[in-house]
């Protein structure tokens, strides 16, 4: 168990390497670079902008300025933001918990739907709650979370007048009412983001459980006097949970950059809108910096998909 | 109930003499997959609502000829009208033609953007799962890491990057156009590789095989003709699909900002000009939207479909 678990961590070495290298080429490839502006300046001659690409290491080989900036990566030293003038780990970290946030209620609130509806969906297939449970999952997967969250806008912002649609940071209100405040602004991005997930978390674990149920120790509970309740709840869903833990695990990075499009929707001041602004301002360090946090994460959540698998199910073994 | 014997490889079939296929059409695997996916009601829905669209986006603007840029300040942002049926933006532009224009774009985008993924896919794919050994595990640490790339921040930053170039060397419509849909397909092709790969693993072991093997029949033949064939089934609900979320990756790139430029209206560039003035003209943004949702839900539909068709254990 501990050689598979060191093994497999080990691997992951490898693929995040690979993936800076994908990176950094992309950007290393790409024409334009940041002094570019100082070109356009008539001010400035064009020495002082050779210098400065020179003393930024811009001149060197690809291979040389890959390990540079590896090296730094990994002392923890994350670049200087071209456009904000801060250390690129601040910013993320300013902006991180926004993100967090709001990604972590809608994921929940999708649990709290998929979970039950799908179960119920699966003990009773083909009912009509079942019929309508799956053509809202479809319908729901198929919408994309940039037209519901117009949608949401147009509804609840414009015509009901409920809910703000801009995300303030600045709310001039302390306590219970702030906290209200908060959750009011940031109800249709987690609904808009919720939904969407589970959507698509409702059809996993109706197909996991249809798996499960038609087993034979499913019978043998039944068989044995136990009350339906017990047995779709302690012994279908117990193994039917296992590959949606697994789908969780991987889906969750995903989830990530799927937050891009509702931050800009709603101007959620997260690290998906910082991505959106830092490509458009050509902000390089930046850019760099929150993609391979999104590869990171990737990775992680993979290795931590695998680990939770064999955890979960005895009949894996570790060889 | 299917009770006929499935054949694996239709055209392997001996030919017959002509007026016995007269008399007995002959139940081919394409026939059966096609009675199945008949009795798939939401896949014909679907399908019927796909050709719609298709029609619609390809005929359309001969049938309709209003120009798609024809700025009238005086009907801007109005409603449905006789005039302008889905209205006008905020130029005074009418959105049906804008719309059916930009439904070209988008689905000529998604079938693209799926060939590439599906065509890059089969080649990994079958490479890997064929010749196995050193050449496959290095193709499948490549997949592995393709697959641990972050998809959409990738995307919009390829796009952004490439895209002044890629305007340069191809012209400003035709180069956006490659550039999206080889990015898009390049992210994509995993998924079909990991499955043509696994259905080789297990193909190449077949008795058929060995017997074209002792036949002489050169590699590259084996591959492209007898198994590959029988890989097609699961690559085929996966290439409906790719059609789908490569329209909605289009959507998603053209919705931030960085995609088509405004002169090109596909469905997510409309969408996003209309985000600003959802007070004024909801319905600038509710027919793209519309557009895009029913695109999509006819594939996945149709996908869903095709899953159950093509399953032979599957009993509908």
């Amino acid at each position: 168990m501990h050689k598979y678990l060191l093994r497999r961590v080990l691997v992951t070495i490898p693929t995040l390497v690979g993936i800076s290298v994908v990176l950094f080429t992309v950007l290393a490839l790409a024409p334009g670079d940041p002094f570019e502006e100082l070109a356009l300046n008539p001010n400035i001659p064009a020495e002082v902008r050779l210098n400065l690409r020179h003393q930024f290491g811009l001149d060197d080989p690809i291979p040389v300025r890959y390990l540079r900036w590896l090296t730094a990566m990994l002392r923890g030293d994350w670049g200087y933001s071209f456009v904000s003038r801060v250390n690129v780990d601040r910013l993320i970290l300013q902006r991180l918990p926004t993100t967090l946030f709001v990604l972590g209620t809608a994921y929940g609130l999708a649990l709290l739907i998929a979970l039950p509806v799908g179960v119920m969906s699966a003990v009773r297939p083909y009912s009509l709650f079942d019929q309508i449970a799956t053509t809202f999952a479809f319908v729901g997967y198929s919408l994309p979370t940039f037209f519901t969250g117009l949608l949401f806008i147009m509804l609840f912002s414009l015509y009901l007048d409920w809910l703000p649609f801009i995300y303030s940071t600045t709310i001039e209100a302390s306590g219970m009412r702030w906290v209200a405040e908060h959750l009011r602004q940031a109800a249709m991005p987690i609904a808009v983001l919720g939904l969407f997930e589970a959507a698509s978390l409702t059809r996993f674990v109706r197909a996991s459980m249809l798996d499960v149920i038609h087993q034979d120790f499913v019978t043998t509970a039944r068989a044995k006097g136990l009350t339906e309740l017990r047995t779709i709840l302690g012994h279908v869903l117990r193994n039917a949970l296992i590959p949606v833990v697994t789908i969780v695990a991987l889906q969750l990075p995903g989830i990530f950059t799927g937050a891009v499009i509702t931050e800009q929707i709603f101007r959620v001041p997260g690290i998906g809108s910082l991505l959106i602004s830092a490509i458009q301002s050509t902000d390089t360090p930046v850019v760099m910096a929150i993609t391979f946090v999104y590869s990171m994460l990737v990775v992680v959540f993979n290795l931590i998909a695998d680990i939770i698998y064999g955890f979960l199910d005895p009949r894996i073994t570790f060889s | 109930m299917e009770t006929s014997p499935k054949v694996a490889v239709v055209d392997d079939t001996p030919a017959l003499p002509a007026q016995a296929l007269d008399a007995y059409p002959p139940r081919t695997l394409w026939s059966d997959v096609w009675r199945r996916y008949c009795r798939h009601r939401l896949a014909m829905v679907g399908t019927v609502v796909m050709l719609i669209l298709g029609i619609a986006t390809f005929v359309g603007p001969i049938v309709y000829p209003v120009p798609i840029d024809d700025i009238d300040f005086a009907v801007k942002l109005t409603g449905p009208s006789l005039a302008h049926p889905f209205g006008t933006d905020d130029l005074g532009q009418d959105l049906l033609a804008r719309i059916l224009y930009g439904g070209r774009i988008s689905m000529a985008v998604g079938l693209v953007a799926m060939l590439i993924a599906i065509l890059l896919g089969m080649v990994i794919g079958a490479l890997a799962g064929f010749f196995g050994g050193v050449f496959d595990s290095i193709l499948m640490r490549l997949t592995d890491l393709f697959l641990s790339l972050p998809q959409l921040p990738l995307l919009l930053l390829v796009v952004f990057l490439f895209r002044d170039r890629m305007r340069q060397a191809f012209g400003p419509e035709l180069g956006i156009f490659i550039l999206i849909v080889s990015v898009i397909g390049g992210l994509r092709w995993m998924q079909p590789a990991r499955l043509v790969r696994a259905s080789f693993l297990a193909l190449k072991e077949k008795e058929f095989v060995e017997a074209a093997r002792c036949a002489g029949v050169p590699n590259a033949w084996l591959i492209v003709r007898h198994i590959l064939p029988n890989a097609l089934s699961p690559v085929i609900v996966a290439a409906t699909l790719g059609v789908g979320s490569a329209i909605l990756a289009e959507s998603s790139i053209s919705f931030l900002g960085l995609g088509f430029p405004p002169d090109m209206p596909t469905w997510g560039r409309i969408l996003s000009d209309a985000k600003d003035y959802l007070d004024s003209a909801p319905h600038w943004a509710l027919f793209p939207g519309l557009m895009i949702f029913l695109a999509v839900i006819s594939i996945n539909y149709i996908g869903d479909g095709l899953r159950d068709a093509l399953d032979p254990r599957k009993i509908l």
